[in-house]
């Protein structure tokens, strides 16, 4: 057959001067500038696209929009696979790759499509009662085998080689849906002298416009409303555009694509997510057409009779010669019209006993054959429809067909509204579901709102443009809309009762969903429709129900004998159509993903041989390749440096607060368990801090600069909430405290010098200096100047050597910690990175993040004498609590590996010898290191008090490797009890 | 995204802000040693369908804290103010235009 033999010779809205090459199933056909994939599709002939996602039914094009539940193709263009993507919304364009999905080895000839034959096993529940069995392992044995029979497109497993951005779009009043409704309120609000965008999915504006015939008063309505929108400086179109989302503050989630006429230079963005704020919003969203349920209502060739007027009018495709308009309401017998008119023969079947005399003369007029009261009951036919079996009063009949039309009424598309919780509200007149009540700011027009004839649906769209732009203070005076009237008549609404052939009747094609899978689930009590919705999957398909929700509350509510509104409805929630995740991510993809901070040091460390490590948003050192091939020995080599020489750490990572102002003193004095009143000037004290309710927040060393000036640090995880909590302290429960804080985080660079050596580097490194111990005691303060920057050198130690921590302005931070190491060679100076430095706490027997883990009380970390029998500081009386004082409450204890040839892990759980590893144990490991002067592993632990004796033993389980190791309790300072190396 | 019109900054997204929670508790005085009043601020919540006072800092600003009035069950913001009354900040203050 002639390529393009459905295609008439006229009309449409595609531009015959422009042909478009695409790909299907290897198939390499044309179609036309304009068109869409389905529409290109279907007048090359192509009816079978698709099998179903259970019983692998074939499956043709159903509609001719976003609600197409069946023509899912996967796009693979240059190794990469965008799956499920509906055909009736693809742009065409030239080099176009589609794949049909869910059949092997071909579309034609699919062996799952003997599932169809197992059809009877396979209803509602059938996987989860079948292979449950009685344990869930036979479950998960099943599962993998059944997910694979099922299904739809798979995803590529490559990274996404497309690039998205993300922007941000403002308007006074947002409008989406760029049909006849969407349209008359933009022009009223932007006469009314509102910003305003336009949202509208497709590539052309004028919504259900577009099924009109191309030279008709429609058309000329449609151009007139564009051009004097495009000329409009207030009015910003977006086309192309899916407003997928409503979210709060009146947010729009916009996925936009870009014009595939334009050439795309490389790295191009593909989609654009975009977070329009809009003062108000008019939902102009339409309606989407509802099938009609009978016996194999899911064969090719079966299609909504609003789709087959679209393919015709704006895409100048015949789908069928042989038409069945199968309805019950008038607007089908539109499309009956328009069909008969381009040529082909239409017999419609109305379920109403009597049409209205003026169809049925325009009928007789186009030799459209109408037979009233009648039902149609089944298909025949595979991969196309063949023919249609009608009810009729007098008995049924058949008829030959190549194409059944059908139409079950119409359904507002409430799902943007429903978004922002407005309830769906059932109307008995239309036989749909229309928004409640809005807020203030938003607004409804047109047939979502439930008016169905076009010259009402401008006035509506109209005074919902004025009205929005009113809200927003825009008060411009605003012309009549101009009218267009299309004639519709009015439709009282139907009540389907399906009477079924043989053969499955399907509610959800998508999830391939039966009217027998709803009388199941009915009868096994599932009579909600929420647990209707989980039980068949009804709805949960790409297409979230668009098509099929009606059909589905219609049926249960006549399996229940009640009505609708009692039946209830189910929850929208966005987005309204499939979202790419590369699209929300946009820019944000590997090291974009959130920000890196690097400290003064940084290039130094990347220059000389550092392994990095992401500490939060940080980069800091794990540790040098120089001291060894992997971190195990490399930690190892750094910690000996620091106890036998010295080491140089990087430590600009710390938080860093100024605390200054009259007051000062009296507020550490608060936030702090132990006291700072009286500390002196000059001296640097560790303090910990605790929340309100008697945990442990964070501790650090705050030296005290001058009478009102102190100088804090707190750990590099809880800087941001240290800093955070104390401006909350001040502003809200303290304001009469004058005291002011300020984070200088990123002012200073920091460096430690630790190890016997470092009183010896720091002479060599700053000669004009005195840091004798006289000059410089153990927790003193330094303060000076270096290059001309301001130097601060606090004699501090976390890995129980002697040590200093220098602090110098930022800017010369690369600077001294280079003359720092050039200073230090003779004395063997070596850098050491954070495996190394946490190595030397844990030795030590200092806590840190992983025993400070928002659980743990000062008692619990063996800290409570800090506290002594202070009180009035924050956390003060909630850590005396009862729970707190619990004999097996868990508390800090040492441990260390008495296995040869084992070691301990952090995270290990803890049990009593002897007792069974089951469940949460008596503790668990929190920190490990290997001790070079203990020759074994050693480890941090909290351990229930009541089991944590010195001296005796316990079991440390690490299930992740099946590790099981003898550990002896001791004290957790496992190294120079007496504090003697810092004065070595 | 909740628009929070900061009293120093203007109308900012959420994302700019963190979350203090309960504005409506009572903090006992620092050197109130009654554990029920203490108990009472942590934990007792009274979690209301409608207007709640909550704080908010303004973290990507001004940082200042922020009483915030929302209702919870549609995210109307009635009212932000500062946390903080001293003189000096007063003039500052202003109403959010509901």
């Amino acid at each position: 057959m002639s390529s393009n033999h459905k295609r008439l010779s006229m009309g449409g809205r595609i531009d015959r001067e422009q042909p478009v090459e695409f790909t299907f199933d290897g198939r390499s056909l044309i179609g036309y500038r304009g068109d869409t994939l389905a529409s290109a599709l279907l007048a090359n002939g192509v009816t079978l696209v698709g099998r179903s996602f259970k019983y692998h039914r074939p499956r043709g094009i159903f509609s001719a929009g976003p609600e197409e539940p069946n023509a899912l193709v996967t796009l693979a263009t240059a190794g990469r696979r965008q799956p499920n993507l509906p055909a009736t919304t693809l742009e065409l364009q030239d080099g176009l790759v589609a794949e049909s999905q869910n059949r092997w080895p071909s579309l034609t000839f699919d062996v799952q499509s003997v599932n169809g034959l197992l059809a009877p096993f396979l209803s509602a529940g059938f996987y989860y009662k079948t292979f449950m069995g009685p344990t869930r392992r036979a479950w998960m044995f099943y599962e993998h085998f059944i997910r694979k029979a099922a299904g739809l497109g798979r995803a590529g497993t490559d990274p996404d080689s497309d690039r998205y951005d993300i922007s941000h779009a403002f308007a006074d009043v947002a409008i989406i849906g760029g049909g006849p409704a969407g349209l008359s309120a933009a022009r009223a609000a932007a006469a009314a002298g509102a910003r305003v965008a336009l949202i509208e999915q497709d590539f052309l504006l004028g919504g259900q416009l577009l099924a009109e015939p191309s030279d008709s008063a429609a058309a000329k309505w449609l151009r007139q409303a564009e051009a004097e929108l495009e000329s409009s400086e207030t009015v910003t179109l977006m086309k192309r555009t899916t407003a997928f989302g409503s979210y709060d503050g009146n947010v729009i989630g916009l996925v936009g694509q870009r014009d595939p006429a334009n050439p795309r230079p490389a790295g191009e963005v593909l989609q654009t997510f975009t977070m329009l704020r809009a003062r108000s919003i008019v939902f102009a969203t339409g309606a989407i057409e509802r099938p009609m349920i009978f016996s194999n209502n899911d064969r090719p060739g079966v299609m909504l009779a609003s789709a087959a007027r679209t393919y015709l009018n704006r895409f100048a495709v015949l789908p069928g010669k042989k038409i069945v308009v199968a309805t019950g309401n008038d607007s089908a017998w539109r499309a009956a019209f328009d069909l008969a008119g381009a040529g082909a023969e239409v017999t419609v079947a109305d379920l109403r006993a009597a049409p209205s005399t003026a169809l049925a003369a325009e009928a007789g007029r186009l030799g459209v054959v109408v037979r009233a009261a009648t039902r149609i009951v089944d298909l025949n036919g595979g991969h196309a429809v063949r023919r249609a079996t009608l009810n009729e009063a007098d008995g049924q009949s058949e008829a030959t067909c190549d194409l059944v039309c059908v139409s079950g009424g119409w359904s507002p598309t409430v799902h943007l509204t429903s978004h922002l919780g407005v309830k769906p509200q059932y109307r008995d007149d239309i036989g749909g579901f229309v928004p409640g009540a809005f807020p203030a700011d938003r607004f409804g027009a047109g047939s979502m709102m439930g008016i169905f004839s076009t010259a009402d649906v401008i006035e509506d769209g109209h005074r919902a443009g004025t009205e929005a732009a009113s809200f927003c203070g825009k008060s411009a005076p605003v012309p009549a809309p101009s009218k267009l009237d299309l004639g519709e008549t009015a439709t009282a609404p139907f009540r389907e009762i399906p009477s079924l052939g043989r053969g499955k009747a399907f509610v959800d094609f998508q999830m391939d969903v039966t009217t027998g899978d709803i009388e199941l689930a009915y009868r096994e009590g599932y009579e909600s429709v929420e647990h209707l919705k989980r039980y068949t999957t009804l709805g949960m398909g790409t297409d979230q129900g668009k098509t099929s929700n009606f059909a589905a509350l219609a049926s249960m509510a006549a399996l229940r004998n009640a009505t609708i509104p009692e039946t209830g409805a189910t929850t929208f929630r966005p987005p309204y159509t499939p979202v790419a995740i590369g699209a929300l991510a946009g820019r944000a993809i590997g090291h974009h993903f959130k920000p890196i901070r690097r400290t003064p040091m940084h290039d130094w460390h990347m220059a000389n041989g550092a392994e990095m490590l992401e500490v939060g948003l940080w980069m800091r050192p794990y540790f040098y390749r120089q001291s060894g091939l992997d971190v195990n020995e490399a930690y190892v080599a750094e910690m000996r440096s620091v106890r036998q020489a010295a080491g140089l750490m990087d430590i600009s990572t710390l938080g860093k607060i100024d605390v200054q102002g009259p007051d000062a003193a009296i507020f550490l004095d608060r936030i702090y368990a132990n006291g700072f009143a009286k500390l002196p000037v000059g001296r640097a004290r560790y303090g910990v801090m605790l929340r309100d309710d008697g945990i442990v927040l964070d501790d650090g060393t705050t030296t005290r600069l001058g009478e009102n000036r102190f100088f804090m640090t707190t750990s590099t995880a809880k800087a941001a909430d240290v800093l955070s909590r104390l401006e909350f302290l001040l502003d809200t429960a303290w304001p009469d405290l004058r005291v002011a804080v300020t984070s200088v985080s990123d002012e200073w660079a920091a460096m430690s010098v630790a190890g016997p050596k470092s009183r010896a580097i720091l002479n060599a490194a700053f000669p004009a200096l005195d840091v004798s111990d006289a000059a410089l005691a153990h927790m003193g303060l330094l303060e000076s100047e270096w290059q001309g920057r301001a130097l601060r050198i606090l004699r501090l130690s976390y890995s129980g050597e002697r040590a200093y921590e220098i602090y110098v302005g930022a800017t010369a931070g690369e600077q001294l910690w280079s003359r720092l190491l050039e200073a230090g060679r003779p004395l063997d100076l070596k850098p050491y990175g954070v495996e190394a430095l946490g190595a030397l706490r844990v030795e030590k027997g200092h806590v840190a993040g992983p025993e400070i883990d928002g659980r743990t009380t000062l008692d619990d970390l063996g800290l409570g004498r800090l506290a002594g029998k202070r009180s009035g500081f924050v956390g003060d009386v909630l850590r005396r609590r009862p729970a707190f004082q619990a004999p097996d409450r868990q508390r800090l204890v040492g441990l260390e590996c008495i296995e040869e040839g084992k070691r301990l892990r952090g995270g290990a759980i803890l049990f009593l010898p002897g007792e069974k590893p089951y469940g949460h144990g008596r503790g668990r490991v929190t920190s490990v290191t290997f001790s070079p002067e203990r020759g074994h592993h050693v480890g941090l632990a909290l351990l229930s008090g009541d089991v944590a004796s010195e001296g005796s033993e316990v079991v440390a389980v690490y299930p992740m490797k099946a590790e099981t190791v003898r550990a002896r309790i001791v004290s957790p300072v496992f190294l120079d009890p007496q504090g003697e190396r810092l004065h070595g | 995204m909740l628009p929070i019109e900061c009293p120093c900054c203007g109308p900012r997204d959420h994302d700019e802000f963190r979350y203090g929670g309960d504005a409506s508790v009572t903090r006992p005085a620092h050197d109130d040693p009654d554990p029920e009043a203490w108990y009472r601020y942590v934990f007792i919540r009274a979690n209301p369908a409608g207007l709640h006072r909550e704080f908010w800092q303004h973290v990507i600003g001004c940082r200042q804290w922020l009483v915030v009035e929302r209702d919870t069950r549609n995210h109307a913001i009635a009212s932000v103010e500062l946390a903080r009354k001293s003189p000096h900040s007063k003039s500052l203050a202003r109403k959010s235009p509901a």
